[in-house]
């Protein structure tokens, strides 16, 4: 048995715990009932890995998580004020990044983190570039500073 | 619910607020597809978080706000994943993304006058 079908277990039971709110015993044989259910289909799929449940980041992810929800907040401000200074204050760029990663996991963190701060958009993904479309071309060069590529390649360290 | 919280709760939803509306306002203001994207993404993140911030403090009751953290989740999870796809399916069927658009050429000019 691994370690991700006991970690997809419990965070299972929380999940049904904090959803459900009838704690009768009747109820909860079924929510019982139920995770085995998800839990044995999730492992015929053969979802339950190290890339759905990435437990060797778990450490590591919080102090990356708020160092993007500032990116975050910093870069709604900047296309706020671009969209209420108009169309000319933008300057639409496109352009493929070399990336340095390891593994496919730091990848797609790092694809998804340009996408979810808004102003920039992966639109490509491959082993070693991503292209990206930005707002303003200063996106561009802040990516190309590598701060971001730098914190994921810490994260499974 | 204490009034200090009432108004914590409403300047976060009123700040949400303002931030969709600047969302729809850039959605209407930029030229071409990829950039109206980025101002929609101002609605799925910051905006979507402080409603639910807002929200947050609207009630005690611990079950609903647990679910309103979920929501917040499942929105900053599926969002960028839905852009990606958005915009890979833009760029696979052909649409080019107008870049960088010279000041003081036709309507960008006039937007960027009015700004001044």
């Amino acid at each position: 048995m691994k370690i991700q079908t006991f970690s997809l277990g419990i965070l299972l039971v929380i999940f049904w715990l904090l959803n459900s709110g009838h704690y009768t015993p009747m109820i909860l044989s079924l929510g019982a009932v139920s995770i085995a259910l998800v839990i044995m289909i999730a492992r015929r799929m053969k979802v339950v890995d190290d890339e759905s449940q990435p437990l060797h980041l778990a450490a590591s992810i919080p102090a990356y998580y708020l160092w993007l929800l500032k990116e975050l907040v910093l870069s709604n401000v900047d296309v706020v004020t671009r969209i209420w200074r108009g169309a000319g204050s933008i300057s639409p760029a496109m352009a493929t990044i070399r990336i340095n990663q390891t593994n496919d996991m730091n990848r797609v963190i790092y694809a998804n983190s340009i996408t979810l701060t808004p102003g920039t958009v992966t639109t490509e993904v491959s082993r070693d570039s991503i292209t990206v479309h930005a707002l303003s071309s200063s996106s561009i060069d802040a990516l190309n500073t590598g701060e971001m590529e730098a914190r994921i390649r810490r994260l499974d360290r | 619910m204490t009034i200090l919280t009432t108004y914590i709760s409403w300047t976060f939803l009123v700040l949400g607020g303002f931030l969709c509306i600047s969302g729809a306002v850039g959605l209407l203001r930029f030229p071409d597809f990829f950039t109206r994207m980025h101002a929609a993404s101002v609605t799925d993140t910051l905006a979507t978080a402080l409603i639910i911030l807002g929200l947050l403090l609207q009630t005690d009751a611990w079950m609903v706000q647990v679910k309103l953290v979920m929501v917040l989740v499942f929105v900053l999870l599926t969002s960028p994943t839905a852009s990606h796809a958005l915009a890979k399916a833009a760029l696979h069927g052909g649409l080019k993304p107008q870049l960088k658009i010279a000041r003081g050429s036709n309507k960008a000019g006039q937007q960027s006058e009015a700004e001044a």
